[in-house]
């Protein structure tokens, strides 16, 4: 397998709409390495989470199609059956959630949902699961972990059921993390201290960990490598440090530029990408996607079916519309209100 | 004379108990906090969640019932008329909620949800009320034929503008923005901001800016009110905050903020782990034995701090 822990080809998830089916990721191809982490950049209905869903294949069937393949240790997760992917899922590879009130189970005590896990995937007894339990509060940095193991999730604040979560996704010694806006539902200090938390983890387990984030500052803190997305494609795939210091996408560039952290000062005003995300369901097919937002590049600038383009070592941009694209050719000041 | 003046204001929720159901003791979600905001400034109020600073924000508009303390708009106080006539205050302080899906009634129309502080304020004929909505929702770049429309057909961020467009509709001297961008996406956002901004020059506007994200915060402030515990810790122009902050709990909350440059993550990390162990250190001494955090005392003529 090519050293790759998790081989995507050409992942196509679609939801119905109305009888018809829509792809929302749409042909997307990513390798992950072990021992890295891997950051989906996107904003709202882009087919980050779409995308993260499909891996454990977590949509319901009955609206979606995923098509495509998705390589786990050699196995494709696309054409197991449900009682197989249950032994992968939880136990393989991980996830956490974006909003953890909802996603644990308001019924059940910490400690307990934790352990869930180990019952189905171990044959550890109850006092070895018990001790992994209380020895994962800890490193997840659970304040009185001996008290929050019979606690319900309401009796915990929200960086403390966000812990919680971290250790059920974690409770197995999964290769794969997948982890879902794991903190854009928390204060920031808050966040800043999950995000260490994480990295310091994924230092000691070693595993991979695929981080879908909106958020470009969490993307610096954490990410090895990071994939953007636009309207369900892959549009700029680099390193960290390349993508933030070499940005060639204008979607990627714009992104950047629209974010109030980075142009610190309070003069002037924020860069606006022009138009908005189309609906599914009216999302161009073919051509470049982000044309219609850039009207001012030429026509004869995209390609007419993009391909990826290699500018560094391991650096893609797809379509060959950035060579052409420059902030000052934007027209006026109107242009930052459109 | 300050457009707005808050007075050591105190709002306090009661804990019921016993069999009668009497108030038993109070939850001190705001207690005892000043601060004035002139015409035309940009006052940053910032704190985690839980700190009072969105209940700071509704005793402006007067939503919540204050405990003691005074709130002086165009140096009348405002809070002895509650259940009164307050129309010039009513018309003056307006309003923009963060979640833009549940602070549009989805059964009416763009038309009536701009019109409606119109229709309660001014006495318009048809024609001229619609003249009126389609300026103000030019102003917010939506063009007239979205006033037919009902709020489901909008995008997140052009919800947000119907809701700029309806603040504004009084041309109030001061708008309280409970935060206005969070749930938008970062495209979305900067466009938002940049219209608050306009409207801003346009009107020579107040904003009361209440938010938990300190990028936005610096990009939109004159000055920050930073708020810990139902009390101000630390309060300052940008600089002051920024560059030069004092209190531990400032410190701590500006290291959290995650940076957009990949190189800097090693230091940033180091900053906050040391950062981190400071305010452990330090804890006692930024705060009384109960936990309150002090009165805030003078350094600058802008920046004052929450130290003993």
């Amino acid at each position: 397998m090519s050293g790759n822990i998790l081989e995507i080809k050409n992942l196509v998830t679609s939801f119905r709409i109305r009888g018809d089916y829509y792809a929302a990721v749409d042909g997307v191809s990513l390798e992950i390495k072990p021992n890295e982490v891997f950051a989906i950049v996107g904003e709202s209905g882009c087919g980050k989470s779409a995308l993260a869903l499909s891996i454990l294949r977590l949509h319901k069937g009955f609206y979606t199609k995923v098509e495509g393949s998705i390589f786990f240790k050699g196995r494709d997760l696309l054409s197991l059956r449900d009682d197989e992917l249950n032994d992968v899922r939880g136990k393989e590879i991980g996830m956490i959630f974006q909003d953890p009130l909802t996603a644990l189970n308001p019924l059940m005590k910490i400690g307990a949902q934790i352990e869930e896990s180990l019952t189905i995937h171990t044959d550890y007894t109850a006092a070895q699961r018990a001790e992994r339990t209380l020895e994962l509060l800890n490193s997840v940095g659970m304040p009185r972990p001996g008290l929050v193991y019979g606690q319900y999730p309401h009796e915990l604040s929200g960086g403390m059921r966000q812990r919680a979560m971290i250790a059920i996704a974690l409770v197995c010694k999964p290769s794969v993390v997948i982890a879902d806006e794991p903190t854009t539902a928390l204060d920031v200090t808050i966040q800043a201290q999950i995000l260490d938390l994480l990295r310091d983890l994924q230092r000691q387990t070693q595993s991979a960990v695929i981080l879908i984030t909106h958020d470009l500052s969490v993307v610096a803190e954490m990410a090895h490598r990071v994939a953007v997305m636009y309207a369900g494609q892959i549009v700029e795939l680099a390193d960290a440090r390349e993508l933030f210091h070499n940005p060639k996408h204008p979607y990627t560039r714009s992104l950047l530029e629209s974010n109030p952290s980075s142009s610190s000062s309070g003069e002037g005003f924020l860069h606006v990408i022009e138009g908005m995300v189309p609906n599914l369901d009216r999302l161009p097919r073919s051509g470049c996607r982000f044309s219609p937002r850039i009207p001012w590049i030429p026509d004869d600038a995209h390609e007419a079916d993009p391909t990826y383009r290699t500018v560094a070592p391991g650096h893609l941009v797809l379509c060959s519309c950035h060579e052409h694209f420059r902030f000052s050719d934007e027209r006026g000041t109107s242009h930052a209100l459109a | 004379m300050p457009l707005l003046e808050v007075k050591d204001l105190k709002v306090y929720f009661p804990i019921k108990g016993g069999i009668l159901a009497r108030t038993v003791d109070h939850v001190k979600a705001v207690d005892g906090v000043s601060f004035i905001i002139e015409p035309g400034q940009t006052v940053g109020l910032i704190g985690e969640s839980g700190s009072g600073k969105s209940t700071i924000g509704k005793s402006v508009v007067g939503l919540a019932k204050l405990y003691g303390g005074s709130i002086l708009y165009n140096g009348e106080d405002i809070t002895k008329y509650i259940g009164k006539n307050r129309s010039s205050y009513r018309r003056g302080v307006q309003m923009i909620f963060q979640d833009v899906y549940s602070s549009l009634d989805p059964k009416r129309r763009v038309l009536d949800l701009v019109a409606e502080p119109l229709r309660n304020f001014e006495k318009l004929t048809r024609a001229e009320e619609r003249k009126k909505v389609d300026e103000l929702l030019a102003i917010v770049g939506l063009g007239p034929e979205n006033a037919m429309k009902y709020p489901h057909e909008f995008s997140g961020g052009q919800r947000q503008r119907i809701g700029i467009a309806r603040a504004v509709a009084l041309r109030p001297k001061l708008i309280i923005a409970d935060e206005p961008v969070s749930a938008l996406d970062l495209s979305v956002q900067a466009q938002v901001l940049n219209y608050l901004k306009i409207i801003q020059q346009e009107f020579r506007l107040a904003y009361l800016f209440i938010s938990h994200d300190l990028g936005v915060v610096r990009f939109m402030c004159d000055h920050l009110l930073i708020m810990h515990r139902g009390r101000f810790v630390e309060t300052g122009n940008r600089q002051d905050v920024y560059e030069d902050a004092r209190h531990i709990y400032t410190r701590q909350l500006i290291a959290a903020i995650p940076d957009p440059d990949p190189d800097m993550k090693d230091e940033k990390r180091t900053l906050r782990d040391r950062v981190g162990k400071e305010y452990d250190d330090l804890k006692d001494k930024h705060y009384s034995e109960d936990g309150r955090v002090f009165d805030l005392k003078k350094l600058s003529d802008t920046h004052c701090v929450a130290l003993p």
